[in-house]
């Protein structure tokens, strides 16, 4: 007797629905309060999503003011002070603010629904890291309303983030500011391996586990491991700031080569925490539109971690010309180089899947396809560097930025960008416009190309980064003896290209949203979990948790034999006098070790779904690390109250009933 | 399917003709490119190029094998109405393990002349066996501009022979800077003399490298440094030994202008504070170690940190108003009254 039933199926949408779960003994908000108060990782996800697109818009402005300044020789747009703010928060924005917390957005949303979860392990926690991204974020940027926006770099170099040479407030709100932003991440990591590692679907071991799972987890663990360096980092630089210690005070024996070895210990690994994220959403899109599985899963699984293991190693790469000395530089060389061969696999396995596929050039393919073409690029130049003497002629010049925008834009964001389009109907119910999409990606693909292509030429030029105006005597401009014509001017214009592609994604979006919900469950023929549900998923996700019997199991289980098709269509199961559905992702006939697995797997009741209150006291409790962070700049006193504050609603928050 | 692109021969020609387009982007012009990266004129700059050279053709090898993989690849499987589910293969682990070797292959064939040029261009010359000895600079960034001390060269008043903004080496010696900083991190790179190497407080950094033939060199500050990062540029000027050796004879002597600023100038110099933070050898109390060495100004090609030529208009610009010119450089706008400004002008011209 087999224990499986109505299930969910591109061609019947119905879905073995529950009714809709009780919310416990609180009450459920309605409207706004119940997106304040929500726990739910879906919605937590939007908010995660929306909220970092914002900064993306923020950060993409700041590049744009950028590339007017610096468009011809002795540019006026911005001054040499209002620059120096500009790239500061362009980096620290587009990193912190928008990749970060958007790959976390795609976290929230499609790991609990891959795995066959109802929810990540600490759903309030959940909600705690996301309101304590929105205000650390929005605490950073409040800077501007004080002193002015932080301008030591994303990379806040010591002793020029010392108070000697900022004395004003604008690096204590950076300072402070990561310091939030940290406290989310690491909340955030760990309730992602917590749930990773705990709550998979019965059946899916860890190599059965989807592709992109296995990035969350990596970054997850990137994430816990990296984060305390650069807290240890800012702790100091806060003590050298705020109460005259000297650990990087150079003219009272301090060293500021520690400020740059604890900051890239973190530094580095975070570049893998950018770009893992999108390499898993690739690594989802690429099979699905070619119609294959994922060519050398196993392959691209250890690759992922042997990247994400050998990324603590490299960090001086950062450092090839503070002079560590032959013998070091030759040491992190060998080790950068090391890293190239995992990433040249997942390339090759890229291809590989590719290879004998029927590859359709949907949005979410194009922006795949183009990930793996200027992340080769990216990669290239990336390598170029780990070779110590042509880095002293490449460190902080145009080739530099060149470079990793072509990882971080061509990789991390083109990644992103495919993720939205691909999982977009899952998301909201509603498809994005393909015509428009396409259009989308190539309006991107050929100003990103634009864009960053021509600084390599600037950067063998000899271009230094962080320059907020160059002569026309300087070899950077002065085609057919014009001084305004050069590269600069080109790469300015081709950043407004960019700009009119993200301006038409967001018509697309807009449109769609406006548009009917008409997404069916599985749009594009896909093969995890979360495409077997309606689209968007019900709260509850899964009403019966599926049971998994192999890798891709949703596309296995689309294709399953007749036999097995057949004998699903007798049985039908009663559980506490409700008929349940139960989806079983079963390509062949069970055996009676799986059915008894399976039974065992049924003995809960579906009227008590666990579902989590909504609560009020994540957002009041990020809110006590924000007046924290305010307090150490405007008086110890609301830093105390903040702190009493914090104690309380977690308090509040212990005590409060889950369900 | 055969491959689209015509014949083997009409291929060759785009691949050769893709490398030359790429080479004339990436090289340039030397009259037009006083910053270029790839127009080595010394031996350590040459043994960078060596190395950038290989490497540049082996990622041309790669990038071509790869993008034009996978666009066949794209064209090759695209799907068409009418076909079949493709088989669905899950890896083949002979292929897997070989292109995890072929890339490591590759990167030990970089990774040999890398760390042999490494260990090449850390070769401190002031130990070498031959007992030649170098010039030594001690290079000092400040915020915004370079200091050049030769501490060979002593001063009739003991101090060392001071510069700044322009370093005058000779050809055909090897020239050891030492570089450091006593404010905030910068990092001294000229181009067409080497790569750069960071001035970080409390370090001593080293860079050697030996001019083979007179001439210019345009070098910029590359680490992020406030305000004026952009501003702190600098220059080289590699002079024939016999060349420099005049230079230093006379630079070592304070400098004689001329008998209408003789007087006035010094004085002018010093009733408006100017001696504060500047130096002129030979004027008594101008000894301010805050700003530029100005004992031999007037020599010099450039100004500012050679953002702008030193001509006297450009110059009464400066003292007029530097936070116009610079914004948020440390000299202050001293308010000079338009009869010093010319004095001091013509003055410091005269300082050669």
């Amino acid at each position: 007797m087999a224990v499986t039933l109505p299930r969910p199926s591109p061609a019947a949408p119905e879905q073995p629905v529950q009714a809709a779960p009780a919310y416990g003994t609180l009450p459920a908000y309605r409207g706004f309060l119940s997106w304040l108060t929500t726990v739910d990782h879906k919605r937590i996800g939007l908010l995660y999503g929306c909220t970092a697109f914002c900064f993306f818009l923020l950060g993409g402005v700041e590049a744009l003011m950028i590339r007017v300044q610096l468009a011809t020789p002795n540019g006026t747009f911005v001054s040499p002070d209002a620059f120096n703010q500009l790239f500061t928060m362009h980096g620290t924005t587009m990193i912190f603010l928008f990749v970060m917390p958007m790959s976390v957005a795609f976290f929230n949303y499609v790991v609990p629904l891959q795995i066959g979860a109802p929810d990540v392990a600490f759903p309030r926690l959940n909600a705690f890291s996301y309101w304590t991204f929105l205000f650390g974020g929005i605490f950073m940027n409040a800077s501007y309303f004080v002193d002015g926006l932080p301008d030591g770099g994303w990379f806040g170099y010591a002793p020029l983030t010392t108070l000697q040479f900022s004395p004003s407030h604008r690096i204590d709100f950076w300072m402070l500011g990561l310091q939030v932003l940290g406290v989310a991440s690491l909340a955030g990591a760990f309730n992602f391996l917590v749930t990773i590692i705990n709550m998979r679907a019965p059946g899916m071991s860890l190599m059965r586990m989807p592709i992109f799972t296995w990035n969350t987890l990596i970054t997850s663990f990137l994430l816990v491991f990296a984060f305390p360096a650069i807290t240890v980092a800012l702790i100091l630089l806060m003590f050298d700031r705020f109460y005259g210690t000297n650990f990087y005070y150079a003219p009272n024996g301090g060293d500021p080569v520690l400020w740059q070895h604890l900051f890239w210990i973190f530094g580095h690994p975070e570049v893998y925490i950018l770009i893992l994220p999108a390499m898993g959403m690739v690594s989802e899109i690429l099979p699905v539109f070619s119609k294959k599985p994922l060519f050398g899963y196993p392959f691209v699984v250890y690759a992922t971690a042997a990247i994400g293991f050998i990324g603590f190693g490299v960090w001086s790469h950062h450092m090839f010309t503070t002079g560590l000395g032959p013998i070091a530089n030759s040491f992190f060389a060998a080790s950068t180089m090391l890293i190239a061969v995992p990433t040249g696999v997942k390339i090759f396995n890229w291809m590989g899947t590719m290879w004998g596929g029927a590859i359709r050039f949907t949005t979410p393919m194009l922006f795949s396809i183009g990930f793996v073409s200027m992340f080769t690029i990216g990669g290239l130049s990336g390598v170029m560097h780990a070779v110590v003497p042509i880095d002293m002629q490449h460190q902080d010049s145009y080739f530099v930025v060149a470079h990793f925008h072509y990882v971080l834009f061509g990789g991390a964001i083109f990644g992103i960008f495919g993720g939205i389009f691909f999982w977009f109907p899952k998301f909201t119910g509603h498809m994005l416009n393909e015509k428009l999409g396409k259009w989308t990606f190539w309006l991107i693909f050929s100003g990103f190309n634009l864009t960053f292509g021509p600084m390599h030429f600037l950067g063998v030029d000899g271009m230094p980064r962080r320059i907020y105006t160059y002569g026309p005597q300087q070899g950077w401009s002065g085609w057919f003896g014009q001084d305004w014509l050069g590269w600069n001017m080109v790469v300015s214009i081709a950043a407004f290209v960019i700009a009119a592609g993200v301006a038409l994604f967001m018509y697309n979006v807009f449109q769609a949203l406006r548009g009917p919900k008409n997404a069916p469950n599985d749009p594009w023929d896909s093969a995890t979990l979360e495409w077997s549900l309606p689209s968007p998923p019900p709260v509850y996700n899964f009403a019966v948790p599926p049971i998994v019997h192999s890798r891709d199991a949703f596309w296995a289980w689309k294709r399953r034999p007749q036999a097995v098709e057949a004998a699903e269509s007798e049985a039908t199961v009663t559980v506490a006098g409700h008929t349940v559905g139960h989806v079983d992702f079963e390509d062949q006939p069970a055996s009676e070790e799986y059915l008894a697995q399976e039974r065992n797997a049924y003995h809960y009741d579906p009227t008590t779904f666990h579902i989590p209150n909504p609560s009020f006291f994540p957002i009041i409790a990020a809110f006590g690390l924000i007046m924290m962070a305010v307090g150490m700049i405007f008086g110890y006193a609301i830093a105390v109250a903040g702190f009493l504050y914090l104690v309380i609603a977690v308090g509040g928050w212990a005590m409060e009933p889950t369900s | 399917m055969p491959f689209p692109g015509a014949s083997g021969r009409r291929r060759n020609l785009l691949i050769l003709g893709l490398g030359v387009a790429l080479l004339v982007l990436l090289t340039g012009c030397a009259a037009e490119v006083p910053h270029s990266t790839v127009m080595p004129k010394t031996d350590a700059a040459r043994k960078i190029q060596d190395l950038y050279v290989f490497v540049f053709w082996l990622s041309v090898v790669v990038f071509i094998g790869v993008q034009g993989g996978l666009l066949y690849v794209l064209w090759r499987y695209r799907a068409r109405p009418g076909h079949e589910l493709p088989e669905q293969t899950h890896g083949n682990t002979t292929l897997e393990v070989s292109w995890t070797i072929l890339p490591a292959v590759i990167l030990v064939i970089m990774a040999v002349p890398t760390i042999q040029t490494i260990f090449a261009l850390e070769t401190d010359p002031e130990t070498s066996p031959d007992g030649s000895k170098p010039l030594i600079v001690e290079v000092t960034g400040k915020q915004w501009w370079w200091e050049f001390k030769y501490p060979e060269v002593t001063l009739p008043n003991g101090e060392v022979l001071t510069t700044a903004n322009e370093l005058i080496i000779p050809t055909g010696r090897t020239v050891s800077l030492h570089i450091s900083s006593d404010n905030v991190i910068h990092s001294f790179w000229v181009q067409q003399l080497t790569g750069k190497i960071d001035a970080i407080p409390n370090h001593d950094n080293h860079l050697w490298f030996t001019a083979e033939e007179p001439g210019q060199y345009f070098g910029q500050c590359a680490e992020y440094c406030g305000v004026q990062h952009a501003q702190m540029r600098m220059n080289v000027i590699a002079m024939t030994p016999t060349d420099y050796q005049a230079w230093v004879a006379k630079t070592s002597k304070p400098a004689t202008p001329p008998a209408d600023v003789a007087e006035i100038g010094p004085q002018t110099f010093t009733d408006n504070g100017c001696f504060a933070c500047h130096t002129i050898d030979g004027v008594q109390n101008a000894n301010g170690k805050v700003g530029p060495n100005l004992s031999h100004f007037g020599s010099r090609t450039t100004m500012a940190a050679g953002i702008m030529q030193n001509t006297p208009e450009n110059l009464q610009r400066w003292i007029e108003d530097p936070q116009a010119v610079k914004p948020g450089n440390v000299m202050p706008n001293l308010h000079v009254r338009p009869r010093d400004v010319e004095v001091l002008v013509s003055y410091l011209q005269s300082l050669k």
